[in-house]
């Protein structure tokens, strides 16, 4: 799509920051209500369908660094998130003894192109953690109010599934789930022995089609790169282009929002960004402005947008914004499986993500930690790519001969090469994913030393862990090593302890950051009220990530989505009722 | 659902994809796809990627000398047999070159280990690496090619072993030979329905009760998904 930018005098219904998870829902639902749309994005066009776009199916050799992670896309050359923890021109800064990574993707879609495609809603509980343990807040709304959306969502952009009937993991509209893999049959065995479920995992792939506009998996385990064929969920392929072609929506790509400008009143007028292509500054007028650039990009836009009426930001009469910063915990561990050296060969591509995954199966009231996490597995024959013969060094003892004796780590030759052909695909692990209490002292704020090279001030992070976030890491550990031996895998590597805060991931590399314009019934101590309208200005919303109260033991992106919607929603009924 | 529609919609990109899979068997449905390497960019590239793999490719790390060393080190660690090429043959200094490049890191102990495997030879045969016979080059590199074995004082040579048996086995692995070398299948449209019963039964395993009519079913691939009331996907032969 070519750039389309223009001053224009004639003022949209709606301005949407941002077209990832939730800036693209906005703009389908507001666009299908007959509302005229500009949807206002820091990146480039993109279209996995396209050729120029797609780097699906492609195999490492058409990479001159064989598919090696870079600078640009640090999940690998062929993945389809443009951007990175380390974007040029576009810095952001830690307080003293703060690690925090963040991961931008600068493209339509956002980084719903990429992303892992786990797709859970959040369970009754998890919107009211505060009354179960005491820490942290109730959300203002419930599961049942959210429910309806979820339902919708389920329908709209598919997902497969099992319905289990387990209370804190609702089940939803399933399509039906792929069978597990082999490594994944390993993992079901040992999870067994040591009483841990394991269920069909919950993807966004369709595996039968949803309707006529997107095709079905054909199983090539990529949905990393962005499917051609439109059979996984991203906003892009699904949300934003989709409304482009039906309603009112112009894109307007590489436009950098620097802030919400006001009129007199202090309500929000429009917006003005940066176009990466000239550097000009340029100004769009709405009726309503809708902030889906991720939850610290839409903060970090909210608190740059000063006026006199607000001082301190716009939605920043409670000073919140930025506050209560939180990311999904994480940790990892890896075995190896001498059952599986000398597998047999066949297709096991499978769809982009793990068939199976285990669901939080615990009480806290019994354990020393406050929230749960979920385990995701992986591992098995995927396409080798840079990396592959690596560590043999370490790893060629694994590979035994005929009377049981191992190969000698490291060496070269004929046996080197036949061994490294042994071992492929007998690698496996698994990653905990739990949630962290969200702490008013976690936030992010501007820097106001530093400026991006659009010269907008930028965010400043400061983040530390607590307790609970280290003792489920802890805990994560050693239930990795139990199903890992169960399963017969011979443990690779050290497990960590007290002085790695036992393995447990650097904040915002989890890429779950949520919270920073957190809903509330109180003005006082919260950004946005429960239909995630700033409290203090009556045309501003926000529909990314930052809405959230409290990270659950799931993925965040199927939650943003039923969220975007019912905000999307709310705000039709509003402009119909003459409220904004 | 509507046959031509979907066929309509199947031609809409460059590429067919696997819209339509369900009743063919996936050798079928191969795609029409010839994978382009010259120039080392291909599509899926921004303007920027595009500019930075052009310029690492027009620039040169590696000076003659270390290429012929390389070509003889990365032939010992994955020499041909009877059915695959060399690494030289499956053009391994070419991407290693290229890798010196893309990540820098590797420059100074790959240069190093270079000069440092001349002068190992130097103090122990009074001849730079290339002048040894075969014998001696093997001397030198089994004292540093078994980590496990090695004497301490090696360790420096040991570490530059590891970094270039990586290196070569990576860049071998992750090309069409290499492919083929390893077995790999897949990276094409197809329809994933299992693990072959024979592999099933090898392992021991039955895929669980409880889920037998959830899986998918291949047939029904083709079938826009519908639910009853209370959300259960409503399967055609069920
Ligand atoms: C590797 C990876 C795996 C993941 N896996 C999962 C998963 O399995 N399940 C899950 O639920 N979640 C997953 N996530 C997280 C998921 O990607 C995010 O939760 C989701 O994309 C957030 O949606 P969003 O709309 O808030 O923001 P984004 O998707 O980040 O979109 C924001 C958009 O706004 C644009 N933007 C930003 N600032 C500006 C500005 N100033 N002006 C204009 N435009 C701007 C950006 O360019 C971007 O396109 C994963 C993320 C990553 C990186
Ligand atoms: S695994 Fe399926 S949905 Fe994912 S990219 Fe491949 S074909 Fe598309």
């Amino acid at each position: 799509m070519s750039i389309e930018i223009k001053s224009s005098s004639e003022p949209y219904d709606v301005i949407i920051v941002g077209s990832g998870a939730g800036g693209g829902m906005a703009s389908k639902i507001l666009s299908e209500a007959g509302l005229a749309v500009a949807v206002i994005e820091a990146g480039g066009d993109f279209d996995p369908a396209k050729d120029e776009d797609r780097t699906q199916l492609r195999y490492p050799w058409e990479s001159p660094r064989r598919g090696n992670g870079t600078r640009i896309r640090p999940f690998g050359d062929f993945d389809a998130a443009i951007g990175g923890w380390d974007i040029e021109g576009e810095p952001y800064t830690k307080g003293k003894d703060t690690s925090f990574d963040w991961f931008r993707s600068r493209m339509v879609g956002g980084r719903t192109n990429h992303w892992g495609r786990i797709s859970l809603r959040f369970g009754p509980n998890d919107f009211k953690r505060a009354s179960i343990d005491g820490l942290g807040h109730d959300w203002p709304i419930g599961y049942d109010d959210l429910k309806p959306y979820y339902d919708k969502v389920d329908k709209l952009i598919g997902v497969f599934g099992s319905k289990e009937g387990i209370f804190n993991e609702p089940d939803g509209f399933f399509l039906p789930p792929p069978k597990p893999r082999l490594h994944e049959l390993f993992m079901m065995k040992g999870a067994k022995k040591a009483s841990i479920p394991v269920i069909p995992s919950r993807l966004s792939v369709l595996t039968k089609p949803i309707n006529n506009d997107r095709g079905v998996c054909f199983f090539c385990r990529q949905c990393n790169r962005a499917c051609q064929a439109y059979a996984d969920f991203s906003s892009g392929t699904c949300l934003v282009h989709p409304a482009m072609k039906k309603g009112k929506v112009d894109l307007y790509t590489n436009s950098m929002v620097r802030k919400v400008t006001t009129d007199d009143s202090g309500k929000a007028n429009g917006v003005s960004f940066i176009s990466k292509v000239d550097m000009k500054e340029y100004k769009l007028k709405a009726r309503v402005v809708v902030l889906g650039a991720s939850a610290c990009e839409s903060a970090r836009i909210m608190l740059n947008s000063k006026s006199k009426s607000h001082p301190d930001g716009i939605g920043n009469s409670s000073g919140m914004v930025g506050r209560y910063l939180h990311d999904s915990t994480g940790a990892d561990r890896m075995g190896i499986l001498p059952d599986l050296i000398d597998r047999e060969r066949y297709n096991e591509d499978g769809v982009g993500g793990m068939h199976v995954y285990t669901p939080w199966w615990l009480d806290n009231k019994k354990l020393d930690f406050a929230r749960g996490y979920h385990i995701e597995y992986w591992g098995g024959m995927g396409m080798p790519s840079y990396g592959v013969g690596f560590s043999m060094d370490t790893m060629r003892k694994f590979v035994k001969d005929e009377f049981g004796n191992p190969s000698p780590n490291g060496g070269y030759g004929e046996g080197l090469k036949k061994d490294i052909r042994r071992i492929q695909g007998s690698t496996l692990g698994m990653s905990g994913r739990g949630e962290s209490i969200p702490m008013y002292h976690n936030y992010c704020e501007i820097d106001p030393n530093v400026v991006d090279k659009y010269g907008i001030p930028v965010l400043k992070f400061h983040y530390q862990w607590t307790e609970h976030e280290i003792k489920q890491a802890k805990h994560m550990h050693d239930t990795f090593e139990e199903i890992l031996t169960n399963a017969g895998a011979v443990l690779m590597g050290e497990k960590p302890g007290p002085e790695t805060k036992y393995g447990l991931a650097t904040p915002g590399r989890i890429i779950h950051e949520v919270g920073t314009t957190r809903m509330g019934n109180n003005p006082a101590t919260s950004v946005l009220n429960s239909n995630c309208q700033a409290h203090d200005c009556d045309n501003l919303f926000v529909v990314d990530a930052g809405p959230f109260v409290s990270q659950a033991d799931k993925n965040p992106t199927w939650t943003i989505l039923a969220l975007s919607w019912r905000t999307s929603d709310f705000i039709v009924s509003e402009l119909k009722k003459k409220n904004i | 659902m509507n046959r031509r529609e979907n066929l309509k919609l199947l031609f809409t990109g460059t590429l067919a994809s696997g819209f339509l899979l369900t009743n063919c068997a996936p050798e079928d449905n191969k795609l029409e796809y010839t994978p382009r390497i010259e120039g080392g960019t291909v599509g899926g590239r921004t303007e920027e990627e595009k500019l930075i793999d052009q310029k690492l490719l027009s620039e040169t790390f590696l000076n003659e000398d270390e290429r012929k060393k390389l070509d003889v080190l990365v032939d010992i660690i994955i020499p041909a047999d009877s059915d695959s090429p060399s690494a030289t043959e499956a053009g391994v200094v070419d991407f290693i070159e290229f890798m010196m490049k893309d990540y820098p890191a590797y420059q100074t102990p790959m240069r190093g280990g270079l000069m440092w495997l001349d002068h190992h030879s130097e103090d122990n045969y009074g001849k730079v690496f290339m002048a040894l016979s075969k014998s001696e080059k093997m001397e030198i590199i089994d004292q540093i090619a078994w980590p496990d074995k090695a004497k301490q004082d090696m360790e420096g040579g040991v570490k530059f072993f590891n970094m270039l048996r990586n290196l070569a086995a990576t860049g071998y692995f992750t090309t069409e030979a290499g492919f083929k070398n390893l077995g790999y299948i897949g990276n094409t449209p197809n329809i994933w329905d299992g693990v072959p019963a024979e592999v099933m039964k090898k392992h021991g395993f039955e895929l669980p009760e409880k889920y037998l009519d959830t899986y998918l079913k291949p047939e029904e691939r083709g079938e826009l998904a519908q639910w009853d009331e209370e959300a259960n996907i409503i399967r055609s032969n069920s």
